[in-house]
């Protein structure tokens, strides 16, 4: 009864077409990403070791190791993490369970969305007039994790009012019909139950200020600073530092003679960070789904 | 399982008596309140933070005679350190950021959304899930990552392939500002199609549709603001992108004529002079107004773009 037209052959050909056009856009974006991925480890693969890491770089950085960069990724990112972190979830916090629905929450959300926006170094633009001159804090840690905190609050801000939004209503009644404020709510019912969502954004905060190097360039790092083998904290706060992002681009375009792999060495390095940390915060979500009792 | 005030007509007979708390609490809670509205507030007060301090310092070369803005804005020589004639004119940016971001979206648009609708429209729950991380993952790559990929894969297959004397130029920058914006493109293209009710798809197929007819005359009119606004989003990233294109698209200040041309963009302009620039000097504060400038042009796109995107929102 069902026999195939010519019309119905000609629909599941069109059907198939369509699908394989669009699988191939899909792929023709990933798949070059991944080759290209594959092809700076191999090139890097000769300077890689754990000695690289921890070793300094020598020679006018034309050989060595990251070391001091690497330590001062590390100090900028628990600095601004240090500033960003409270007053992003505080921020969420107001606009997830205090702020109505009025022009000022309008506003406040176009800001976080513009702060997204504006351009990196722009930023630097920003910590260079706000933090470097008008507060004094000089060429310094400081300002870079200052620059760096604001610049990635917009992540913090709205990672955690995803996650405070998916506590259901219901919770927080319960709580206030036995006789709790707000804030006693807050702390006790919302908060717990949200703080492994808080937790992906914070994670997904460090990988951004981790790569990042515009707003850090003019506040605070630098190319070169000499430290000691194995000195876990050889910066001051008021120093300038070195950081891995900063590392790469003076080594790809400044230093001349380096040693071929070093550069894709240290390329794998910060990519490798920034995606392991993104992964572990991808997996933090996804146990979080599985285990979701609501 | 649902409670609520209104369900249960006891409840106003126990709110007779409250309970008592000690003053430091209450006190404490209004200070923490307070701090939770302070830092509510703070997105605002950095936004005209960021729009205060980079227009502070940009604002008295406006009153330098020896300067003037219809020049800044539409002459393409720029001589920041010339002894004789300093001439601060950025077309010629301009010209280059426009055309790093118009090949970049050439790129982008079509592939971005062509995979967001695979994405979306065509495959199973467990690819979708693998995708989607993919692509969360690829967004997350360090702009000076990108930067390095243009530098050294990028342009030795550029300079093997299309026989350009320099690998670093508008096609190179164009393809690493592609590759980067489109995670951006297919999340929220994403977003904008899922959106789109099921009763849509539902009436499409019950037409005797195909996939393909669904989507050109279904699919893609009634997510059409959305998808704008993935559009739109992506230009901002591009436009904004500094390390990549700084590394990737060459260094010469003119208006380029084909895409082997090497450029410079105005993101990149900033980040290789403000290291040479002396503070308080009028080459500083010029680059400094190109900020403002950057910051107007993220403002105004960012704006359509959550016109549109609340636009589906709304729906």
């Amino acid at each position: 009864m069902f026999t195939e037209t010519l019309l119905v052959r000609r629909k599941k050909r069109q059907e198939a077409l369509a699908k394989w056009i669009f699988c191939g856009m899909a792929a023709s974006m990933i798949v070059p990403l991944l080759l290209i991925i594959g092809y700076l480890i191999t090139r890097a693969w000769p300077s890689l070791s754990l000695s690289f890491l921890v070793d300094l770089p020598v020679r006018g950085m034309k050989e060595g190791g990251v070391w001091p960069a690497l330590i001062g990724t590390i100090y900028l990112v628990v600095l601004s993490l240090a500033v960003s972190a409270p007053v992003g979830i505080l921020a969420a916090v107001y606009l997830n369970e205090y702020a109505r629905d009025n022009w000022l929450n309008r506003l406040i959300n176009l800001a976080v969305i513009n702060l997204a926006g504006v351009p990196s170094i722009v930023h630097a633009l920003f910590g260079l007039g706000a933090f470097v001159y008008a507060a004094r804090f000089g060429y310094s840690i400081v300002s870079a994790s200052l620059t760096l905190a604001i610049m990635t609050l917009p992540v913090i801000i709205a990672s955690t009012r995803e996650a405070l939004a998916s506590v259901p209503r219901s919770f927080r009644e319960a709580c206030w019909n036995v006789g709790a404020t707000r804030w006693q709510t807050i702390k006790s019912i919302v908060l717990p139950n949200s703080i492994t969502g808080i937790l992906t954004g914070v994670i997904l905060q460090v990988s951004r200020a981790a790569g990042e190097t515009a707003p850090i360039m003019f506040t605070g790092a630098v190319f070169f600073k000499a430290v000691h083998k194995g000195d876990l904290f050889p910066y001051g706060l008021h120093e300038q530092c070195m950081s891995l992002s900063m590392h790469l681009y003076t080594l790809s375009t400044q230093v001349p003679d380096v040693k071929e792999s070093i550069p894709f060495a240290t390329a794998v390095v910060l990519l490798g960070s920034v995606l392991l940390v993104n992964a572990a915060a991808i997996s933090l979500r996804a146990f979080l789904r599985a285990r979701k009792k609501w | 399982m649902k409670t609520s005030v209104e369900s249960d007509p006891s409840a106003t007979n126990f709110a007779v008596r409250r309970a008592v708390r000690p003053a430091w609490a209450v006190l404490g809670e209004k200070g923490l309140e307070a701090l939770i509205y302070l830092c509510g507030i703070s997105a605002i007060i950095f936004v005209l933070g960021i729009f205060f301090f980079v227009f502070k310092e940009a604002v008295p070369v406006l009153g330098n005679e020896k300067f003037s803005l219809t020049q800044f804005l539409t002459s393409d020589q720029w001589y920041p350190t010339s002894e004789i004639n300093k001439r601060y004119g950025v077309l010629a940016m301009i010209a280059g950021t426009f055309s790093v971001t118009a090949l970049a979206m050439l790129i982008a648009v079509p592939f971005g959304l062509g995979a967001a609708i695979y994405i979306s429209e065509f495959c199973g729950p467990r690819v979708k899930e693998t995708l989607k991380i993919i692509i969360e993952l690829l967004a997350a790559i360090p702009s000076v990552v990108w930067g390095f990929i243009g530098l050294t894969v990028m342009s030795r297959l550029i300079v093997k392939y299309t026989g350009a004397p320099v690998g670093v130029n508008v096609l190179n920058g164009g393809i690493i500002l592609a590759l980067m914006s489109v995670p951006i493109i297919v999340s929220i293209g994403e977003d904008a199609l899922k959106a789109v009710p099921d009763s849509y798809r539902e009436a499409a197929l019950a037409l005797g549709a195909t996939r393909w007819q669904q989507i050109r005359r279904v699919l893609l009119p009634a997510a059409k603001t959305g998808l704008l606004a993935a559009v739109l989003l992506g230009v901002g990233r591009a436009v904004g992108e500094t390390m990549a294109v700084l590394m990737a698209t060459g260094h010469a200040v003119h208006i380029p004529h084909s895409v082997l041309d090497s450029v410079r963009t105005l993101t990149a302009n900033i980040a290789a002079e403000l290291g040479e620039a002396p503070a308080g000097s009028d080459h500083y504060r010029v680059l400094f107004l190109t900020g403002v400038l950057l910051f107007l042009l993220t403002f105004v796109v960012n704006l359509a773009a959550d016109f549109f995107v609340r636009g589906i929102r709304r729906r």
